[in-house]
């Protein structure tokens, strides 16, 4: 569905990405790691539109959409998210939600039906109503991917959905993005949470100072200690086993 | 028409040492608080009529009047900040903005109101004196100006670069956070900052006087010449604004020379739309927009 | 209209019932003073829709104003086109200067203060060409020629003229109230919250900002062409001075920005109050801006959303479906 093609970014002299390249095919989840400054969301920039790559090209269902305008893109059925949600103050969740859905629907009603329909099966029912700005940073978040579903697109980048969120709520919206995925969607997201990551994505890529060094299932890479170690920082590894038998 | 030319561009460089001493003061500010001060003609204004006053009321010299005028609206300033604009802001740029508009208006229309529309102009016996310089004769004042303008800019940089109140302005303009840490008081500093910046238009307006002439709306007229200025030489570059303020006096001198006197300052204004627009980080400034 | 507490409604009712007890106050003064602020609501109203909802606040709509005004005089009175069409053409050519300093702005990105100084800085060119030109009559300004009669859209009669702005202030909110209900609304709050995340969501911001800007300067045109009809005399202060520029944003902040009502409160209750200090202190002309300025900074520090924000504190009515802050 997705095709990145050595995709390669500087700013000033430093490379930011440099010859990246992945796939994300259709119906999957995929994930895309790397510590901090590894140029994850650099990357999310210029595959949504929001950067111009150096050099290199992005794929989406066959067409070449390399340096489009984002809202273009987003026409074309791929969203990205980001990671600090800012939901737009001095509006609903419900009409938060309905920016979104304005995107093929130009009738306020229309719209304003499919915003209340996308958020109760996100579990946000009984807040439509409330003002976006008082919600909690998991409600944020949640309503982050409702804007984005809204929109009807079919790819959607997420970046750290699951960052500052507590256990039990990232046990819910790891719910809420499989059934999504059931819908018919798929999914690219940029993730620190290595839980999260090993029991939603099928296929991983990591990324460390702007190259990709490691790509396959989230269970091959964290057996391979060795990436963990060099890319996930000192002593993860072993952390990470433990965890594994708790 | 060209022997007309060099006389102007002198004539405009004289104009533009003083516009580049105001938008010293504007760029200081921006520089260090973050923030686009838009009462600073205003002050510009009641700095003139401080000036005028001291001339009409007690017969002191414009130039004579610089070591009172000068403390008296760095005080005026520093008060200014502390006192209101800090605290009726709340932090927000767009707040700073509309309280000092909001300033400007209190202090141009209560200029308005006490000293009327009156066009003022200080009487003094070298009033017509002109100094010939490379074939141009140019008003004795506006050399004075020029040379003190030009002087203040160095003092400035020197006040900055070697004072330990001068290093705690660039300290808080360079890092807030980190600044308060080291123990640097950041209200008093912003406020002592906002003070020079303002002590810059009072020392304008004593340069200006003996040549010019005051009425409670030259504020305005000053303001975007300074905003202007700042924004060519990069917002919160001290030599940009110099090099700024010379070369607008002179693209108003020219401007007034072939299109009319009218239409002199639209030379200024096209410039700062064509500047805002292409190239907003300024002749000298690094940061974009 | 749904308002969500009981303070917002009686605003609304106290600002109605007030326009309608000028029929009946029977006074000059009064009427007069009104049709002045109605006018100022039209360009408040202007503004609202660019610094209000867009969050694009403009230090210069005077540059609208004026081009709507400029532009219908010019034509009737050096060109002898009829008033209902040189009125038509003062909206579109207030229309077209708002695309253009839009389309220009923010092609480059400009925002915030950068935004406030560029189109002060336009409407500040303008002015200078207005007073410095033959065809807009210099320094001496435009007159147009005083022949009562719809035909020529003059109207001597005061009670018919108030009519007709009511008319026209309740139009351009029943504009302003389907914007803020339609998608380009929703759009343009969006890229007032938050232009990254309006991109993301398919949003062409460039196009909605100048879109707003178009509409805006619609909006500022008709209020210059009705001050035009209204005064039958221009010049260049008049109508490309800074004082337009800041009534236009004064009244909506005071009122409340990014509201319906919020610019037509604003608007009057600043009015009401420069006329109340002018009776007070009758020599003392630019003291209601002075007055102006103080409400202002009392409003942006204690009223972040104007009157409108104040009054919805007062008596919260139970969230209902589809609420709005009206």
């Amino acid at each position: 569905m997705l095709e990145v093609r050595n995709l390669s970014k500087s700013f000033g002299g430093l490379k930011a990405v440099s010859d990246v390249s992945l796939d994300v095919p259709e119906g999957s989840i995929v994930g895309l790691l790397g510590p901090n400054g590894a140029g994850k969301t650099t990357c999310f920039t210029m595959i949504a539109g929001f950067t111009q790559p150096d050099t290199g090209s992005v794929t989406f269902r066959g067409e070449d959409i390399t340096g489009m305008p984002p809202h273009k893109i987003c026409t074309r059925g791929m969203i990205r998210t980001f990671q600090i949600v800012q939901p737009f103050a001095g509006l609903t969740v419900q009409e938060n939600i309905a920016v979104g859905a304005y995107l093929h629907h130009h009738d306020r009603r229309e719209a304003m039906a499919i915003a209340s329909q996308v958020g109760k099966r996100l579990g946000m029912g009984n807040m439509l109503d409330r003002p976006a700005s008082s919600l909690t940073i998991a409600g944020r978040k949640r309503l982050e991917l409702a804007r984005a579903l809204a929109t009807g697109a079919k790819l959607l980048l997420l970046d750290e959905v699951m960052a500052g969120l507590i256990p039990s709520e990232i046990t819910e919206i790891v719910g809420i993005i499989r059934q999504i995925r059931e819908e018919g969607h798929t999914f690219l997201m940029i993730e620190h949470v290595m839980q999260a990551v090993m029991s939603l994505a099928e296929t991983a890529y990591v990324l460390n100072q702007g190259k990709l060094i490691a790509q396959g299932t989230p269970r091959e890479l964290v057996k391979d200690a060795s990436v963990v170690e060099a890319y996930l920082g000192h002593g993860a590894a072993a952390r990470l086993q433990d965890e594994n038998h708790a | 028409m060209s022997s007309l030319i060099l006389p102007a561009v002198l004539s405009g460089l004289m104009m533009g040492a003083v516009y580049a001493l105001i938008a010293l003061g504007l760029t200081l500010i921006y520089g260090v608080l973050h923030i686009i001060n838009f009462a600073h003609g205003s002050l510009l204004m009641l700095a003139l009529f401080a000036a005028y006053f001291l001339h009409y009321q007690l017969g002191i010299d414009p130039y004579l009047a610089i070591p009172i005028v000068l403390p008296v609206f760095f005080a005026l300033g520093y008060a200014l900040q502390r006192g209101l604009i800090s605290p009726m802001s709340s932090g927000s740029e767009q707040n700073v903005l509309l309280i000092t508009l909001a300033l400007s208006m209190i202090i141009d229309n209560l200029a308005l109101y006490f000293w009327t529309s009156n066009t003022r102009t200080v009487d003094i016996p070298y009033a017509y004196d002109t100094v010939e310089i490379l074939g141009a004769y140019l008003p004795l004042g506006r050399v004075i100006a020029f040379v003190a303008a030009l002087a203040a800019a160095p003092l400035l940089w020197l006040f900055m670069s070697r004072t330990r109140i001068g290093s705690a302005i660039r300290a808080v303009a360079i890092e807030k956070r980190g600044a308060e840490l080291v123990g640097i008081d950041v209200n008093h500093t912003y406020a002592v900052c906002f003070g020079i910046g303002t002590a810059c238009v009072a020392l304008a307006a004593c340069l200006l006087l003996p040549t010019f002439y005051v009425t409670p709306q030259v504020g305005y007229t000053f303001v975007l010449v300074a905003f202007t200025t700042v924004v060519l030489g990069g917002m919160g570059s001290l030599l940009g604004a110099l090099v700024a303020g010379l070369l607008l006096g002179v693209i108003e001198s020219l401007c007034g020379l072939f299109l009319g006197e009218s239409l002199g300052q639209i030379g200024i204004f096209l410039a700062f739309i064509l500047i805002l627009l292409f190239k907003p980080s300024g002749l000298l400034g690094k940061v974009g927009r | 209209m749904k308002f969500n507490s009981v303070g917002q409604i009686a605003l609304v009712v106290a600002v109605c019932a007030y326009l309608l007890s000028v029929y009946f106050m029977a006074s000059p003064v009064w009427m007069g003073f009104t049709i002045n602020a109605l006018i100022v609501a039209v360009i408040a109203q202007s503004w609202n829709i660019t610094g209000g909802f867009g969050g694009m606040s403009s230090f210069g709509h005077a540059a609208l104003y004026g081009t709507g005004a400029y532009a219908s005089a010019i034509l009737q009175v050096q060109y002898g086109v009829n008033p209902w069409l040189a009125f038509a053409i003062g909206i579109v050519a207030g229309a077209a200067m708002g695309g253009f300093i839009g389309a220009l702005a923010f092609r480059y990105g400009l925002k915030g203060s950068y935004f406030a100084l560029v189109t002060l800085a336009f409407a500040e060119v303008l002015r200078i060409c207005a007073s410095s030109f033959d065809i807009t009559g210099g320094g001496s300004g435009l007159q147009l020629k005083l022949e009562p009669g719809i035909a020529n859209l003059q109207f001597p009669d005061r009670t018919v003229v108030y009519t007709l702005l009511l008319v026209v202030v309740a139009l351009v909110m029943l504009v302003t109230y389907m914007i803020k209900k339609s998608r380009f609304g929703a759009y343009l709050v969006a890229v007032r919250e938050n232009e990254d995340a309006a991109r993301a969501l398919g949003i062409d911001t460039y196009k909605i900002k100048v879109q707003a800007m178009v509409i805006s300067g619609a909006f500022g045109g008709l209020a210059g062409a009705l001050y035009l009809q209204l005064w039958l005399f221009i010049d260049s202060t008049v109508v490309y001075g800074s004082a337009v520029s800041i009534e236009a944003l004064i009244g909506p902040i005071i009122g409340g920005a990014g509201t319906v009502w919020g610019p037509l409160i604003g608007t009057l209750g600043l009015h009401l109050l420069g006329e109340g200090a002018k009776h007070l202190l009758p020599n003392a002309p630019g003291l209601n801006f002075v007055l102006y300025a103080i409400v202002l900074i009392c409003a942006v520090r204690f009223l972040p959303r104007g009157l409108m924000g104040l009054a919805a504190l007062i008596g919260t009515l139970k969230t209902r479906k589809d609420e709005d802050h009206a």
